[in-house]
C-alpha cells in the first residue's frame, strides 16, 4: 500500500506541469484557439477542445477534455448554445471555478457580436434550434475583429502584467486583418448574388458577408440528418430555382451533397469551416484564403 | 497638395504664348503627374472610408441582446423523459438470479406486454454562485420515487467538488446513468445482482480531480446505506462507504478511453431475502454482517477523427467481486410448506461471488446503432456454516446474451428493438423480445463520455 502511495505521488509530481507564467487557455473550437494564439503569442498556452474534423455540436465531455478544463485559466467558446450538448457537463466535471459562467475566465464569442437567424419559434419540431441565433458566427471575418477586441481586453484583465502586450498584438492583428478583409472582399466580387445550397445552416454569416444567396438546406431541420425524402424535395426546388454550388463543411459527411450534385447541375464545395479544415487553413488568414479560393473555384 | 496644384494651374494659364513648346510640355507633364498623385490619394481615402463603413460598429448592442436571451436561464432547466416498451416474455411467476441473494428490484422491464416505464422529471439549476441543485423524480402510476435530489458545489477550487443529498454513486461506469441513457433496454445482470439496478447514497460525495494532463479523479462517498446490499438502520454514523478512482485519455484523434476502480462497503442488518432449501422449498432469510464489493470498469470509444456523427464504436466492460460474511438465519416462507429451516436456524454465512459483462455498440450510419452484450455471473463459493445441511448451493453460473438495434430520428428520440437469450435462472433458457421507446422533452441533455 505504501509503495502504491509513493508511486502515485511520483506520478502526480511528474505530471503536474511546472509552474509557468503562460495563461492556460482552453478553446472550444479551433478558430478561437487560433485567435488566442494571434493575440497571446507566447504568453498563452492554448488547446482546442475540438478539431476541424469534428462537429462542434456533437462531441462528448471526454476524460482528456475534463482534465484540460480542470487546469484552464480561460475558456474561449462560441456560445449561443453551440456547445450546449457537452460544455455544461465539461464545466461541471472540471470542478474549476475560474471558468464557470459569469467569471472572467468564461469568454463566449457570441456575447460580442449581433447574431443572425434568431428563431421566431422555439420548438424542437424546428430541429436543434438555438434560441439566441445562429452560432456559426466566425465565418464573417468582421466578427473575428470584434471578438478579437473583446478577447484582448479579457486576456489583459486575466494577465495584467502583460496587458500592454495583448493590446499591442491586438492592434497589430486588427490592422493586418482589416487589410486582409478588404482584399477578400475585392476578390469575392464575382460571388455576389450567387445561389447556393448548404448542408447545414452553418454558413449564414459567410453568405451575409459575401452576398451569397442560400436557396436550400440539405438538413430538413437543423441538426437532423438529410433524409431521402427531403433531398428529393430540394432537388425538385432546384429545378425551379437553380443554384451554382452545394456547400458543406469539411467535418460533414459528403454523401448528401454528392447525391445532389450527381442529379443537379451544381458543384460540390467542401469548405474548411475552421482552422485546420484544409491544406491552407493553418491560421485564420489561411482559413478565409482557402474558403474564398474554394468558392471562387466553383463560381462562373 | 490642393493649393499647389491650383497654383500650378494658375501658372499654366498665365504662361504667355511666346514660351517654347518644350517648356510647356514639361510643365504639362508635371501637372499630369501631380493630378495622378492627387487622384490616387483620393481613391485611397475613399477606399479607407468604405472599409471603415463596412467595419463593425463598436460592440454595444450585442451584450444587451445576449442578456435578454438568457433571461430564461433563471428558470430551472426542465426535462421529461418518456419511456415505455412492449415486452415479450415467458410466463415465469417469480423472477430472480439463481444463486444470488435477491436485491430489491426496481421493476424495470419486469412487465409483460405493453407497459409505460418510469417517466422521469428532471429539474436543475444553479442555486447561487456557490451551488447547483438537481432533482430527478421517477413517476409511475400512484408512486413518485425520488431517484436523485442533490446539491453540488460550483466553486470550491483545487479540483474539489462536494455533492450532498440523494445521488447515484460514482462507482462503476453505468451506475450514474439513468435508464434512458443505457445502450440496452435493461441493466446488465451484474448490476441487477449487485444492487438491484444501481447503488444510490443518501449522503455526501467528495471528489478530487488531480491537476494532471491525464484525467485522474478520486471520489469518496459516505451515506445512509439503506439500499441493497445494505439495509436501512436506526443509528448514527455511516451505513455505507464507497470510494473510486478513475482515469482516462485519448489515443490519437480517433480513440479515447476511461478506466475505473471502485469499492463499496455496506453493513446490512437483518437484510430480508429468500432462498431455496436443499429440497427446493422456499425459505425466508435474514442476513446481518458485512458486504464488500469491488467494481472495475473500462470503456473504449472510437470515431473517425473523433467525429462520431456518422460512425462510432463503443466497447465497454465491467467486472465485480463481492464478499459477504456474517450471520444468516432462515425460516419457513410459508408455514403450510415446511422447509429444512422449520422453527428457524442460524448459521455463519460467507459468500464470494463475481461477475462481468462486456458489450459493443456500433453506429454504422447516422441514426442507426447495433449492439451486442454478454453477461455472466460466477456463483462462486457459498458457505452457510451450520445451515449448509439446510440450504441449497446451486453451483450455477447465470448468463445472458443480448442483441439490440436502435434508431434515433434525432438526438431527442430513440426506438429500440432488443433480443436476449436469458439463462439467469437455473433450468430456464428464455427468449426475450423488447421494443422500446425513449423520448426526451425539454432542456438539451448533455453528452457524457
Amino acid at each position: 500500500m505504501k509503495t502504491l502511495i509513493v508511486l502515485l505521488a511520483a506520478l502526480l509530481a511528474a505530471q503536474v506541469p511546472a509552474a509557468q507564467a503562460a495563461l492556460r487557455v482552453l478553446a472550444c473550437e479551433p478558430e478561437w484557439a487560433a485567435l488566442v494564439r494571434e493575440l497571446g503569442g507566447d504568453r498563452v498556452n492554448v488547446a482546442a477542445a475540438t478539431s476541424a474534423a469534428q462537429d462542434p455540436h456533437r462531441v462528448e465531455a471526454r476524460p482528456s477534455l475534463i482534465a484540460r478544463a480542470r487546469n484552464a485559466d480561460l475558456l474561449v467558446c462560441t456560445g449561443a448554445d453551440l456547445e450546449v450538448g457537452w460544455l455544461p457537463v465539461l464545466l461541471r466535471e472540471s470542478a474549476n471555478p475560474a471558468i464557470q459562467p459569469g467569471r472572467p475566465g468564461h469568454f463566449m464569442a457570441a456575447d460580442w457580436v449581433v447574431l443572425l437567424d434568431r428563431p421566431a419559434r422555439l420548438d424542437r419540431a424546428e430541429g436543434d434550434v438555438h434560441p439566441q441565433g445562429n452560432p456559426h458566427l466566425h465565418l464573417d471575418p468582421r466578427n473575428i475583429a470584434r471578438v478579437a477586441e473583446a478577447l484582448a481586453r479579457r486576456l489583459a484583465s486575466l494577465d495584467p502584467a502583460n496587458a500592454d502586450r495583448y493590446g499591442e498584438r491586438q492592434r497589430d492583428f486588427t490592422a493586418r486583418w482589416q487589410a486582409a478583409v478588404a482584399g477578400w472582399e475585392a476578390r469575392a466580387a464575382p460571388l455576389r448574388g450567387l445561389a447556393v445550397v448548404s448542408q447545414h445552416k452553418g454558413f449564414v454569416y459567410l453568405y451575409a458577408w459575401l452576398g451569397l444567396r442560400e436557396v436550400a438546406v440539405l438538413e430538413p431541420k437543423p441538426g437532423l440528418e438529410p433524409s431521402a425524402a427531403h433531398l428529393a424535395r430540394v432537388l425538385d426546388s432546384l429545378r425551379r430555382s437553380p443554384a451554382r454550388m452545394v456547400v458543406r463543411a469539411a467535418y460533414e459527411s459528403p454523401r448528401a451533397s454528392e447525391w445532389l450534385a450527381a442529379r443537379a447541375p451544381l458543384r460540390v464545395v467542401a469548405l474548411p469551416y475552421t482552422v485546420g479544415g484544409g491544406e491552407r487553413a493553418r491560421d485564420l488568414f489561411g482559413l478565409f484564403d482557402e474558403t474564398l479560393a474554394r468558392l471562387l473555384g466553383a463560381a462562373p | 497638395m490642393l493649393p499647389r496644384s491650383l497654383l500650378a494651374g494658375a501658372l499654366l494659364a498665365a504662361i504667355p504664348p511666346a514660351f517654347a513648346d518644350a517648356e510647356i510640355d514639361a510643365l504639362r507633364d508635371e501637372i499630369r503627374a501631380m493630378k495622378q498623385l492627387y487622384e490616387s490619394r483620393l481613391a485611397e481615402l475613399e477606399a479607407r472610408l468604405q472599409a471603415a463603413e463596412a467595419r463593425p460598429a463598436p460592440t454595444q448592442a450585442a451584450p444587451a441582446e445576449a442578456a435578454s436571451a438568457r433571461a430564461s436561464a433563471f428558470n430551472p432547466e426542465i426535462s421529461l423523459i418518456l419511456q415505455g416498451q412492449y415486452a415479450h416474455r415467458d410466463d415465469i411467476p417469480e423472477r430472480g438470479i439463481t444463486g444470488f441473494m435477491p436485491a430489491d428490484d426496481h421493476g424495470h422491464g419486469a412487465e409483460r406486454g405493453f407497459s409505460v416505464e418510469h417517466t422521469e422529471l428532471v429539474l436543475s439549476a444553479n442555486v447561487d454562485p456557490y451551488w447547483r441543485g438537481y432533482a430527478n423524480l421517477a413517476i409511475l402510476d400512484d408512486e413518485v420515487e425520488l431517484e436523485e435530489a442533490w446539491f453540488q458545489s460550483l466553486g470550491l477550487g483545487g479540483g474539489v467538488s462536494l455533492k450532498g443529498g440523494r445521488f447515484y454513486s460514482g462507482l462503476g461506469y453505468l451506475n450514474e446513468r439513468h435508464p434512458h441513457a443505457w445502450d440496452f433496454a435493461d441493466a446488465p445482470l451484474m448490476y441487477q445482482a449487485l444492487f438491484g439496478e444501481r447503488f444510490s447514497h443518501d449522503g455526501l460525495q467528495l471528489k478530487w480531480l488531480a491537476p494532471t494532463e491525464t484525467f485522474l479523479e478520486f471520489g469518496l462517498e459516505a451515506g445512509r446505506g439503506q439500499n441493497f446490499p445494505g439495509t436501512d438502520r436506526d443509528g448514527n454514523g455511516v451505513g455505507a462507504w464507497s470510494a473510486f478512482a478513475k482515469t482516462g485519455g485519448d489515443v490519437g484523434a480517433s480513440h479515447s478511453w476511461r478506466a475505473g476502480l471502485a469499492w463499496l462497503r455496506a453493513r446490512p442488518e437483518e437484510r430480508a431475502g429468500h432462498w431455496e432449501d436443499v429440497n427446493g422449498v422456499e425459505t425466508e432469510t435474514e442476513f446481518t454482517g458485512s458486504s464488500r464489493s469491488w467494481v472495475a470498469d473500462f470503456v473504449w470509444k472510437w470515431a473517425p477523427d473523433g467525429n462520431p456523427r456518422t460512425r462510432n464504436l463503443t466497447l465497454q466492460a465491467e467486472w465485480f467481486w463481492r464478499e459477504e460474511d456474517g450471520e444468516l438465519s432462515c425460516d419457513d416462507a410459508d408455514p403450510a410448506d415446511p422447509s429444512a429451516c422449520s422453527g428457524g436456524s442460524t448459521g455463519d454465512y460467507d459468500a464470494r461471488q463475481s461477475g462481468w459483462y462486456a458489450q459493443a455498440v456500433y453506429q454504422f450510419m447516422p441514426r442507426w446503432r447495433v449492439g451486442v452484450r454478454y453477461d455472466r455471473l460466477d456463483g462462486g463459493s457459498l458457505d452457510f456454516g451450520a445451515n449448509d445441511a439446510n440450504l441449497d448451493d446451486p453451483g450455477y453460473d447465470p448468463s445472458r446474451a443480448s442483441l439490440m438495434l436502435d434508431w434515433s430520428p434525432s438526438e431527442f428520440s430513440r426506438l429500440r428493438l432488443q433480443y436476449a437469450r436469458d439463462k439467469s435462472m437455473q433450468g430456464i433458457a428464455e427468449d426475450q423480445w423488447t421494443l422500446q421507446y425513449i423520448m426526451s422533452l425539454g432542456s438539451h441533455g448533455a453528452h457524457r463520455f
